[in-house]
């Protein structure tokens, strides 16, 4: 049986998501309600229970960010949403802001309360232009509403959320690289520590979670810790999204828990690879994730399972390749989008994006030079080695993996 | 009394008081750490990596100049992983610029074994000198995006915002606001980022027209102070 779950996707399609009043009726703004009854620290407490695992990328555990942002004692305290998805082939934000914008509104102000802070950002992908609709549209309805604003329901709570798009850069998305666009400079990442945690958004104390991460509050709220570790693996529980494209015949967003395999995905919810071709590679965790072979199709998609093949599950992109396609065109356009990312401020990824890029491009001509292997894993080992942030740890990760995985480049003693 | 903080150095216990770096507290043992961007005059920036050292169970290098001694840390400034990124940062700085009058970066290619024509295929960054003013000249052929002339014209030292960053990724570069020849910016000729630049790519006019093979005459003509009207 394949494990679908319609928790995270209940609404997406079925409601209008620029009506409050049909979210109301589908259960909106209950688990606000709820939370607002209760201590903060039974929320984080609840969180913890849950073992929420964010689902931005970096797969750190929501309950711990949470209790540390509850812990600081400095004031203001920031929440952070991050909609700033810019993974190539990852897509399933972009799902829920456009599906579900309310939802997003609603589990921003239950973290606020929970770690106890009175505003919020939501950093929009810039090239999200009806996500950015849609949720200008809901916050402001919520607001009008008194969802969002003074004492809601006559509490002590006040929450408003402000609204930032992003100009078109990969690395902004990085947690720090954010919090710099949003104060109005140069998009890079700071040196950590201090985290966001402690030194966050203005230099206070910033909760930042990922937008699919946020949209399973709500419902761990409602149901409960316990009950949202019942649903999949213990380790790796609750619902997940994945985003499919490339050569399947149905590629789109579905929800499953993390038990679910890579052969089911492919061939159970996105239909198979079209035209009678096979699987040569799948690229999970997009531009900066790692290549599997079709041997490798039974692991299942969780943080961990993964990680025991030597690969992540990232941001939850599933690129499926079949046997038409050239593997070295895939890489020099990998390593091209870090070339073009990389924002420059750390010496290994500014200048070893652009080496990998043009060693790969050349190597993609059929143009083979002695050393090129060498070469590339030197660059490759030193950006993930010394670079500042994830985007130069992991711009050698898709092609390391695929040295490792397929044999792509010549033995030196046959050039 | 300040709190001590204990770690080990190449195997060697160090204490040395809260909030010293991984460098300094290096360097109080003997063991020194190559740095490029670090200036003790200005805040680590981190960028360089040039002095990633290893700490045992750590995911990644961190840099040392930037990096606060933990309790019971082991930290190893020599290791496969850092003399590797050590080496291969210094082979592909000299592919993108000029280094042939930065002392520092030849002295660690020996060191490493840096081989400074490793990736002479890869593009070059060039560009044409700028000689907008008496003082100083600017050959971005030379510079390293160490970053250390905006760090002085701003919060470090100056606070005179006359240089900044400008493009991304390889192609960044530094350059005034709207790349205004520099008397028609903010800059006051204070000289402090030529005083902190590393690779000669700003340089004093007065000596790289002597370089150049200019006369006395030319050069008094050539650096004279403009007039205030
Ligand atoms: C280059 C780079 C790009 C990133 N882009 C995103 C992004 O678009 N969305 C996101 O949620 N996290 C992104 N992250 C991860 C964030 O830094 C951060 O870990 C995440 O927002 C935390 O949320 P979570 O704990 O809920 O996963 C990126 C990280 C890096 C290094
Ligand atoms: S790793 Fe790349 S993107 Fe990240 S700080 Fe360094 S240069 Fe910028
Ligand atoms: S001009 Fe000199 S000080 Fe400025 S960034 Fe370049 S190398 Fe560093
Ligand atoms: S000297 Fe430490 S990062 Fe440059």
């Amino acid at each position: 049986m394949v494990p679908r779950t319609n928790i995270l996707g209940k609404r997406v399609g079925k409601i209008d998501p620029g009506s409050l009043p049909a979210y109301v009726a589908s259960g909106g703004f209950l688990a606000l309600r709820k939370a607002l009854t209760l201590q903060p620290e039974e929320i984080v407490h609840e969180i913890m229970a849950a073992h929420l695992i964010g689902r931005g990328g970096a797969a750190f555990s929501a309950g711990f960010k949470w209790a540390a942002v509850r812990r600081e004692t400095a004031r203001p305290k920031y929440v952070v949403c991050n909609a700033d998805e810019s993974e190539p082939g990852t897509f399933k934000d972009r799902y829920l802001l456009e599906g579900d914008p309310f939802r997003i509104v609603e589990a921003m102000a239950i973290s606020a309360y929970a770690v106890g802070a009175n505003r919020g950002f939501l950093y929009v992908r810039g090239e999200y232009p009806l996500a950015y609709k849609r949720l200008a549209h809901a916050v402001a309805e919520s607001r009008r509403a008194g969802y969002l604003g003074l004492n809601l329901w006559n509490t002590e709570f006040c929450f408003d959320i402000e609204i930032y798009r992003g100009a078109g850069a990969y690395v902004c998305g990085e947690e720090t690289a954010l919090f710099e666009s949003i104060e109005g400079r140069r998009g890079q990442p700071r040196l950590k520590p201090p985290f966001p945690t402690t030194n966050g958004l203005f230099g206070q104390p910033t909760l930042i979670n990922n937008v699919e991460t946020l949209a399973n509050v709500p419902d761990i709220v409602l149901n409960g810790g316990q009950w949202y570790r019942t649903l999949g693996p213990l380790t790796n529980p609750g619902p997940k999204l994945y985003a499919v494209s490339g050569h399947v015949r149905k590629p789109g967003v579905y929800e499953a828990t993390m038990d679910l395999t890579l052969q089911e995905l492919i061939y159970e919810l996105a239909g198979g690879i079209p035209g009678g071709r096979r699987v040569q590679a799948v690229l999970v965790g997009g531009a900066a994730g790692t290549f599997l072979r079709p041997d490798q199709l039974d692991v299942a998609l969780g943080f961990d399972t993964l990680r025991t093949i030597g690969a992540t599950l990232g941001s939850g992109a599933v690129m499926v390749l079949d046997d038409s396609v050239d593997l070295w065109n895939v890489l020099r356009r990998v390593t091209r989008f870090f070339q073009h990312e990389s924002c420059g401020k750390c010496f290994p990824c500014q200048l070893g994006t652009q080496r990998q890029a043009e060693i790969v491009t050349r190597l993609a001509a059929g143009n083979v030079h002695p050393g090129d292997g060498a070469a590339l894993t030197d660059i490759g080992l030193t950006m993930r080695d010394a670079s500042i942030c994830g985007l130069g740890q992991m711009a050698s990760s898709a092609l390391l993996s695929a040295f490792s995985q397929f044999s792509l480049l010549p033995r030196e003693d046959e050039l | 009394m300040t709190e001590e903080v204990r770690c080990t150095i190449d195997g060697r216990m160090v204490s040395v008081p809260a909030g010293t770096t991984i460098l300094e507290a290096a360097r109080q043992v003997g063991r020194d750490i190559p740095t490029l961007c670090h200036h003790e005059a200005l805040t680590a920036s981190g960028m360089c990596r040039i002095c990633s050292v290893e700490i045992e169970g750590a995911r990644t290098l961190v840099p040392a100049c930037a990096t606060v001694v933990r309790e019971d840390t082991v930290i190893h400034t020599r290791s496969e992983r850092v003399d590797r990124s050590r080496k291969v940062i210094l082979e592909m700085l000299a592919s993108a610029s000029d280094v042939s009058e930065a002392p520092d970066i030849l002295a660690y290619a020996e060191t490493y074994n840096a081989d400074l024509s490793r990736f002479a295929d890869g593009e070059k960054r060039t560009y044409d000198i700028v000689d907008d003013n008496p003082f100083y000249i600017r050959d971005y052929n030379k510079c390293i995006l160490c970053g250390r002339c905006v760090q002085a014209c701003g919060t470090d030292m100056q606070f005179t915002f006359a240089l900044t960053t400008a493009g991304r990724g390889f192609h960044s570069h530094i350059t005034t606001f709207f790349d205004q020849p520099l008397p028609e910016s903010v800059c006051v000729f204070c000289g402090n980022c030529v005083g902190v630049c590393p690779t000669n790519a700003l340089q004093p006019k007065q000596e790289w027209l002597l370089e150049q093979g200019a006369n006395w005459d030319e050069i008094r003509a050539q650096t004279k102070k403009p007039r205030r009207h």
